[in-house]
């Protein structure tokens, strides 16, 4: 278990003291994969790179299965390093190093023999899926190829830990997924911790199980990811979950909106949000034949699985026509369906 | 004198080639000795220079400072003036203040600093996150010297060191002209001195094929191992 408890971290810089870490405490469990997401310069990077050393506390204790690792130097600190593998938003991979060479770089660090060092970059090139690239050079591969041999080399020395500091930030989307797939069969097959640092809500939706949310160097939110999406507590978690599985705000449908509450002005429209298992009942269908005047058209809809595999997240938004006092009495049968609803104008 | 004018150039008949082979070979041979002790000494203090730089610690920045000091006076004096002022050192560390063996110490002495700010430039292209990821690793600091900096800086070290040798070439013929031997010597003594222009051209010819023989494997040996 990781515990960062009561973490400050103050820089002196010419233009005075900058206050990256504000008093965060925070606690990730073996085998968790652990969120972390903000906007950059919120502190998340220096908060965690203070689990192998990069960075030190100005006050309180990071503490790794119940052992100080803050005041860690020399020796010690390197052999604490060996176990936590780190992945780079820019692969930092050694431009003058071959693939397996890569791999290899922490195995030499250890003291294991060449024939092993190459036989476990051997697999482990072959796990990320390179085993036919083992003698390129990084300038031969993709971006989703070297952060492939980021991930190798970060496992190299079996750690108990994986860092994952912005690892998708640079990659295309279709990249970004297939990274992500590996990342969430390492730590099933390995029963890895993981830690990711990101500002995409959708890698955390992907792979975490718990999520905080930080700003200004605060750590202002955090939960199970299910919790997290589906009751967002903050202005800024709000903005976060809303960019991942709210569209209402888009051009688009506001504009649709508009011209559909202008031209049937005793229509309304309704944004249905569905959460767990209620996304895989027929909910809707039900509701249409209890009140068989409303007329409904569905404008947008969109579902989304969650990481931590406790359900999913639904939206739909549809027009209710009919009357006024039918159409109260559909939203009451909803919520008591347990699906939000909102109106979204009355027209 | 009978021998003035553009055809004396061209009176090889005068040259005496095994004078002017014997020349140019102890003219490689200072270069390429001068610039095996100038490569190790320039890269020590390189990564001196490159380690202490930017220290929190007051003895580091100290250290820094001096020999930061040292590099900037020893690159600043003009290379004959150095000679002469290194006179009595190199009597006292050769034994001999003529010949090639003597013009080792002067060569070293103007270029090793020389190099040494080149090693310091390479070391500081050389990417931070890379660095670091080593060191996230349990990487130690020398661990970090062999195994990064100085792979990741290779090309450029490469590169560094074909340009200060090709200045030493140029040193060991200004070292020449006060006796080191070479072919500058022979160029100014059988040369200049006797008169003797096809010596001085033919010195001229050999000194600048063995420059470009320099720059072409200094090149090639810089695109090989450059896999960026």
């Amino acid at each position: 278990m990781i515990e960062f408890k009561n973490i400050s971290k103050t820089f002196q810089t010419k233009e005075g003291e900058v206050k990256a870490v504000q008093d965060v405490s925070l606690k990730i469990n073996s085998g968790e994969v652990y969120g972390i997401v903000g906007f950059s310069g919120a502190g998340k990077s220096t908060l965690v790179r203070m689990l192998n050393g990069l960075e030190t506390p100005t006050s309180g204790e990071v503490l790794i299965d119940g052992t100080r690792i803050d005041q860690l130097s020399g020796e010690k600190l390197r052999t604490q390093r060996k176990k936590i593998g780190m992945i780079f938003q820019h692969f930092n991979l050694l431009w003058s190093r071959t693939v397996i060479e890569n791999i290899m770089f922490p195995l030499e660090l250890s003291k294991l023999s060449k024939k092993e060092r190459l036989e476990k970059a051997q697999k482990l090139a072959e796990l990320v899926g390179l085993g036919d690239r083992l003698h390129s050079y990084p300038a031969q591969l993709s971006g989703g190829q070297k952060q492939r041999v980021g991930i190798a080399r970060a496992l190299a020395n079996d750690p108990d830990i994986l860092i994952s500091d912005e690892a998708t930030s640079a990659l295309d989307p279709q990249t970004t997924d297939e990274v992500l797939e590996l990342l969430d069969k390492i730590n099933q097959q390995m029963n890895l911790t993981i830690v990711i640092i990101t500002h995409e809500m959708h890698v955390i939706r992907r792979l975490a199980n718990s999520v905080a949310v930080m700003e200004d160097g605060k750590l202002i939110e955090k939960g199970p990811v299910s919790q997290v999406f589906t009751a967002p507590q903050e202005e800024l978690t709000k903005r976060f979950v809303n960019s991942e599985v709210d569209q209402s705000q888009t051009p688009d449908i506001q504009k649709i909106t508009a011209d559909l509450i202008k031209k049937y002005p005793n229509g309304k429209i309704i944004s249905l949000k569905f959460h767990g298992d209620q996304v895989k009942l027929p909910i809707v269908t039900e509701m249409i034949r209890e009140f068989p005047n409303l007329t409904m058209s569905i404008l947008e809809g969109s579902i989304h699985q969650i990481g931590d595999q406790q359900g999913a997240i639904g939206t739909l938004f549809v027009q209710l026509l009919g009357d006024a006092h039918e159409i109260e009495e559909a939203l009451n049968f909803l919520n008591k369906m347990r699906v939000e609803t909102k109106v979204i104008n009355n027209g | 004198m009978g021998n003035q004018g553009l055809a004396s150039y061209f009176k090889f008949s005068n040259v005496n080639w095994p004078n002017v082979w014997t020349a140019a070979w102890e003219t490689l041979w200072m270069t390429v000795l001068s610039v095996v002790v100038v490569a190790v000494l320039g890269i020590l203090l390189g990564l001196l220079l490159y380690q202490t730089d930017g220290s929190k610690n007051p003895a580091v920045r100290v250290l820094n400072w001096i020999v930061s000091f040292f590099v900037n006076v020893f690159r600043s004096i003009p290379f004959i003036i150095l000679i002469v002022l290194l006179l009595p050192v190199t009597q006292v560390v050769v034994g001999a203040i003529t010949g090639a063996k003597a013009a080792i110490p002067s060569l070293v002495v103007s270029a090793a600093p020389f190099y040494a700010r080149l090693v310091q430039i390479a070391l500081n292209d050389v990417d931070g996150g890379v660095i670091e990821a080593a060191y996230a690793m349990g990487a130690s600091s020398w661990q970090v010297i062999w195994k990064v900096l100085i792979p990741e800086s290779l090309p450029a070290l490469i590169s560094g060191i074909t340009v200060t040798a090709i200045s030493l070439i140029g040193y060991t013929a200004m070292a020449g002209a006060i006796g080191a031997g070479g072919l500058g010597q022979l160029a100014y003594t059988d040369g200049f001195q006797s008169y003797n222009n096809a010596i001085t051209l033919a010195a001229t010819v050999v000194i600048v094929a063995i420059v470009f023989v320099f720059q072409f494997v200094g090149d090639i040996i810089t695109k090989k191992v450059d896999k960026r």
